[in-house]
């Protein structure tokens, strides 16, 4: 039986790849971003802004996080997603290319680990991957962005939890609103109501509890064409509401800003709100933000184990700037002094407060 | 010009200081600043209330620019829906408080 058949799928609509869609397209989303028509005005090219804060060409400052995309394959079908993931998407990282990551992480010396799909617990090797991981460093920190659906979409995720308890991780998970609808129209329907079981059996084991030591962060980004704001407030409120409603606690919340990338970008357009949001993720570029972009300490790594600024680049298909482009040819020294890639979706992370896989930046 | 309104007119909120009103638009700035931040309430709970009073006065730039802020400040749409609720109901109990004085002049009046 096939990995998706088993589990249980809330596929509403195909991905822009299975529908043949041009947006699937990388080489056309990177044309339509910097198509003045498309947006209906002229907007300053990212490098130009980057130029006149004096961060062009942009650098890493050091290379702390390895990122690594496990796989498209996805039990939802998120009408954001950046990735294009879902039932329909079979790109799934190999037992071969994880022990070419495990080869890399022995080598050299991360802080954090940081998977992610996908839903990257549908990887039949996921569990294997995060038990090496854990055997070859007891100190990393491993970070697994979960969906919250997955637990309960298969009988054989049920005890994600205590896994994740026993390997010490990090548990990411999104959740856009303390509401249903909202997370209902991002995410498909029914997600809420199953994430809210899924975050009540993490907080079973001890995740988001004080004092258990087993950290729990959620994921805010905004269910429709505007940007987070005041992270600090928003999680005030996120676990009045949680904890109120459904004796549900956690640690932190990150907002993070909706890249203008793949479904969003189609979201944007189709919706008449792509002209305006570009043009608010410009008036709101912050340069303190720029300074912390997440792409200047962290790697990506596609399924394939190709290598990325970050994961929205992986989505765009623009491979870091170098020879060391595939982890067999990894060289850390040149991925540090690389001038990382940017286009115009850049500007989605220096937007406001900034945004990162983490939260805000400034 | 065709309308009174123009959307495209919001993003000039920034030049009211236009025709010499300089410094006045400056401290009008810095006061809108200080009075939207964080404070003994919440920048959020005062988006709120920008929503209803946006509502009350009949501002269409205004609506428009609080309830994506409200949005962005991670207001749900009830607590939106209730905010504006409490301008239709003070507007509502404003006129009906009016009709005492229509009561007593009626009384005045009349036999």
């Amino acid at each position: 039986m096939s990995l998706e058949a088993e589990t249980e799928s809330r596929q509403t609509f195909k991905s822009l790849k299975a529908q043949k869609h041009e947006l699937g397209d990388t080489g056309f989303q990177l044309k339509t971003l910097n198509d003045d028509a498309q947006l209906g005005r002229h907007l300053p090219n990212f490098s130009e802004k980057l130029e006149s804060i004096g961060l062009f060409p942009l650098k890493p400052t050091h290379l702390d996080v390895f990122q690594v995309n496990i796989g498209k394959m996805c039990n939802q079908v998120c009408k954001h997603c950046h990735v294009d993931a879902g039932p329909d998407r079979k790109e799934i990282m190999t037992s071969e290319t994880m022990q070419q990551c495990l080869v890399v992480l022995k080598k050299n010396k991360f802080s954090t680990i940081d998977l992610t799909g996908g839903a990257p617990e549908m990887n039949p090797n996921f569990r294997w991957f995060i038990e090496q991981i854990r055997a070859g460093d007891p100190e990393i920190k491993i970070i697994v962005r979960c969906n919250l659906t997955i637990i309960l979409a298969n009988k054989k995720y049920h005890d994600l939890p205590d896994f994740f308890k026993k390997h010490q991780i990090e548990v990411v998970s999104s959740l856009p609103f303390y509401t249903a609808s909202r997370t209902d129209s991002q995410r498909g329907e029914g997600v809420f109501e199953d994430s809210i079981k899924a975050l009540q059996r993490l907080n079973a084991v001890g995740y988001g509890i004080e004092g258990s030591g087993l950290t729990l962060n959620l994921v805010y980004n905004p269910a429709g064409a505007f940007l987070p704001s005041g992270q600090a407030g928003l999680e005030k409120e996120f676990k009045r509401s949680l904890k109120l409603k459904y004796n549900i606690h956690f640690n932190g919340l990150f907002c993070i800003t909706n890249m203008p990338i793949s479904r969003y970008l189609d979201y944007l357009i189709v919706s008449g709100n792509y002209g305006a949001y570009m043009e608010k993720l410009v008036d709101t570029f912050n340069p303190i933000a720029a300074e912390s972009v997440m792409c200047r300490n962290t790697l990506s790594i596609g399924w394939d184990g190709f290598i990325f600024d970050c994961d929205f680049n992986q989505m765009l298909d623009l491979k870091v700037n170098g020879k060391a482009k595939h982890l067999k040819d990894f060289d850390f020294d040149e991925l540090t002094s690389r001038n990382i890639i940017i286009n115009q979706h850049c500007y989605g992370c220096t937007a406001g407060a900034g945004s990162s896989c983490g939260g805000e930046v400034a | 010009m065709k309308t009174y309104y123009d959307p495209e007119d919001l993003k000039k909120f920034g030049k009211i200081g236009s025709f010499g009103a300089d410094n006045l638009a400056k401290d009008f700035f810095k006061y809108y600043g200080n009075t939207m931040a964080d404070g003994a309430l919440s920048a959020r709970e005062k988006a709120l209330i920008a929503l209803a009073v946006s509502h009350a006065l009949k501002c269409p730039y205004c609506i428009d620019a609080y309830t994506q802020e409200t949005l962005e400040k991670g207001c749900s749409e009830d607590e939106m829906m209730e905010a504006v609720h409490v301008a239709a109901t003070m507007a509502a109990g404003i006129t009906l408080a009016h009709s005492v004085q229509m009561i007593n002049k009626a009384k005045e009046l009349t036999m």
